[in-house]
């Protein structure tokens, strides 16, 4: 099907292009190879969140508790499982995405806002779990103890725990992985089925679409993508704390989706891009970093509601 | 056997009784016609037998087959198809999009995370097919919500059909249109039933529309059924004319 809002080739080239050349090109304009990480991780995050935001149409504000369980799955596996990177972030993933099918289940006959209350809810329950529980997750400072180890595929030894560009690679690998399946899903039928959910319900149920049971499979899928993410982003820190699962960070992911565009594909990524950027460069001139995001988030929803990508868009359809 | 069997279907809001104790028989191949003044229960009507509601009391039977308690969405899968009075399409998708959707979940294939190149070639085939019988084949790549209402409508139309339907089932297809799009729409109706022996049941308020196209017309008052015979007997009918065609003024009416 051709998309109604399908990715110019060009683009598509040149967001390769950048991310493949990022630890080169980064140091240049005052940036490091470990924020480039940052992006990428929280990008597939909200890559994952707008799954359901931008293309199901369907609001979880709480999205962080499957990131933060990815988290603290792939955590606490390196710790008490295996020293394996590969089986960790399996673990992680797998933690966060039964959980969000199981808990999703409960939530499908929700529409609009009381879906997005109980996701938040549900994200708060996991926020004091990790909080209160100090014996497993060591509550309010955070899961140490563990760090991502080197991959030795075959006879590869690749060294992502010490060298921070061959780390960048495996989260680039990793990432590219995600977005492919999950751009192959959403130019599948089932994809379809998606957008017309998010288009009318009322239409797509008289088309013969069981409109809970596919707001569940996307939205279990959802979190399968965004508890790889929380995965990454532990091993990118070789930490996890409670805050990866509060609903302040839920709020910024969908500030990510909404700043970048939510109806395009990149669009969080760019969100991710901005936001993470802007909280590292303000976030050393001034404490009050948030406030200029804000002021970015009011201009872009109210001048520009299809986000920055979809200025660019108008931009090149004129 | 009928296609379609309504038995003492019934419908209370609350107090309000929306339908009383309907039974309405449609036969396959037939063009059937529900027509009544403004709040008679004819959308209810239409929500009962598509499952959009389920009756008070009373049932629906599809094929001999009681599908009282069927979802809506499963229903669409027995063969039943619907528009809407308000126009119920995907805006922010083009012409080509909608269709395609409606025939990839009519094919089944709507949990397929991939499909083939040939499937991918039929679906294609198929639009273009419905695009040209529709009329709509110069308006494939344009976005449904920037369509005039005429062309949305026919849009509507044409998504139902996608997917292969026994019985279609529209609710007021001409509601606001002009003469010529009034006309058009009537003639593809028209088209449908004659050359696809397809069986149709209409919600109408242009009655030119009504006794050119319909077999036969049931007349629902006040929720309840007051009439159902051929466009003869109900015109002469003197309970229709006191409820409805004895006002002259609400015949045109939308």
């Amino acid at each position: 099907m051709k998309e109604s809002g399908r990715t110019h080739p060009a683009v598509l080239v040149a967001i390769w292009v950048l991310l493949l050349l990022a630890p080169y090109w980064l140091g240049l304009v005052g940036g490091y190879t470990a924020l480039g990480a940052r992006v990428l991780v929280l990008g597939l995050a909200a890559m994952s969140l707008n799954f359901l935001l931008g293309f199901t149409g369907v609001l979880s504000f709480g999205h962080a508790a499957w990131f933060g369980l990815g988290a603290y799955g792939t955590g606490l596996a390196l710790k008490w499982v295996a020293a394996s990177t590969p089986l960790a972030l399996l673990l992680g993933t797998l933690l966060g995405g039964a959980l969000g099918a199981v808990l999703g289940a409960m939530l499908v006959r929700r529409r609009g806002i009381y879906f997005a209350m109980v996701t938040i809810a549900y994200g708060q329950v996991f926020y004091y779990i990790a909080y209160r529980w100090n014996a497993l997750t060591g509550g309010d400072d955070g899961l140490r103890g563990f760090s991502r180890q080197p991959l030795e595929i075959g006879p590869w030894h690749i060294d992502i725990a010490a060298n921070g560009v061959a780390f960048y690679y495996f989260v680039l690998a990793c990432f590219a992985a995600a977005v492919a399946l999950m751009a192959l899903l959403l130019r599948s039928p089932f994809g379809h089925s998606l957008l017309a959910i998010r288009e009318n319900e009322r239409r797509a149920r008289f088309l013969g679409i069981p409109v809970e049971f596919h707001i569940w499979i996307a939205f279990a899928l959802s979190c399968v993508f965004i508890s790889f993410a929380g995965g990454l982003y532990a091993l990118l820190n070789n930490f996890a704390d409670p805050n990866n699962l509060h609903y302040s960070l839920s709020g910024d992911l969908v500030i990510m989706a909404v700043l970048g565009g939510m109806r395009r594909f990149w669009g969080p990524l760019l969100g991710a891009a901005v936001f993470v950027v802007l909280q590292d460069y303000v976030s050393s001139l001034t404490t009050n970093w948030m406030s200029f995001i804000g002021l970015l988030f009011v201009a872009v929803v109210l001048f520009f509601p299809r986000g920055l990508l979809g200025i660019a868009r108008r931009r090149s359809l004129a | 056997m009928s296609l379609l069997d309504v038995r003492e279907a019934s419908k209370n809001f609350g107090s309000l009784a929306a339908v009383r104790g309907v039974s309405l028989s449609v036969r396959a191949g037939e063009l059937r016609a529900v027509i009544g003044p403004n709040g008679a229960g004819k959308t209810t009507f239409f929500n009962l037998i598509t499952g959009a509601f389920r009756p008070t009391s009373g049932s629906i039977h599809l094929d001999g087959r009681d599908i009282t308690a069927v979802a809506a969405w499963r229903r669409v899968t027995l063969g039943m198809a619907r528009t809407f009075q308000i126009t119920e399409i995907f805006p922010e998708l083009t012409l080509a999009e909608n269709l395609r959707i409606s025939f990839e979940v009519a094919s089944g294939l709507r949990l397929r995370p991939w499909i083939s190149r040939a499937t991918a070639a039929k679906l294609h085939r198929d639009v273009e097919e419905m695009l040209d019988l529709a009329g709509l084949a110069a308006k494939a790549g344009r976005l449904v919500g920037e369509l005039s209402h005429g062309d949305q409508r026919a849009a509507e139309i044409a998504m139902a059909l996608a997917l292969r339907p026994r019985l279609l089932l529209l609710d007021e297809p001409t509601a606001g249109m002009g003469e010529q799009e009034t006309y058009d729409v009537a003639q593809l109706i028209r088209r449908l039933h004659r050359d696809r022996n397809l069986t149709i049941v209409l919600i109408e308020h242009d009655m030119r529309v009504v006794f050119h196209l319909a077999d036969r017309i049931a007349v629902l008052d006040q929720g309840s059924l007051i009439a159902d015979g051929t466009p003869a007997e109900i015109a002469a009918n003197a309970a229709v004319q006191a409820a409805y065609l004895g006002k002259p003024n609400d015949a045109g009416a939308a």
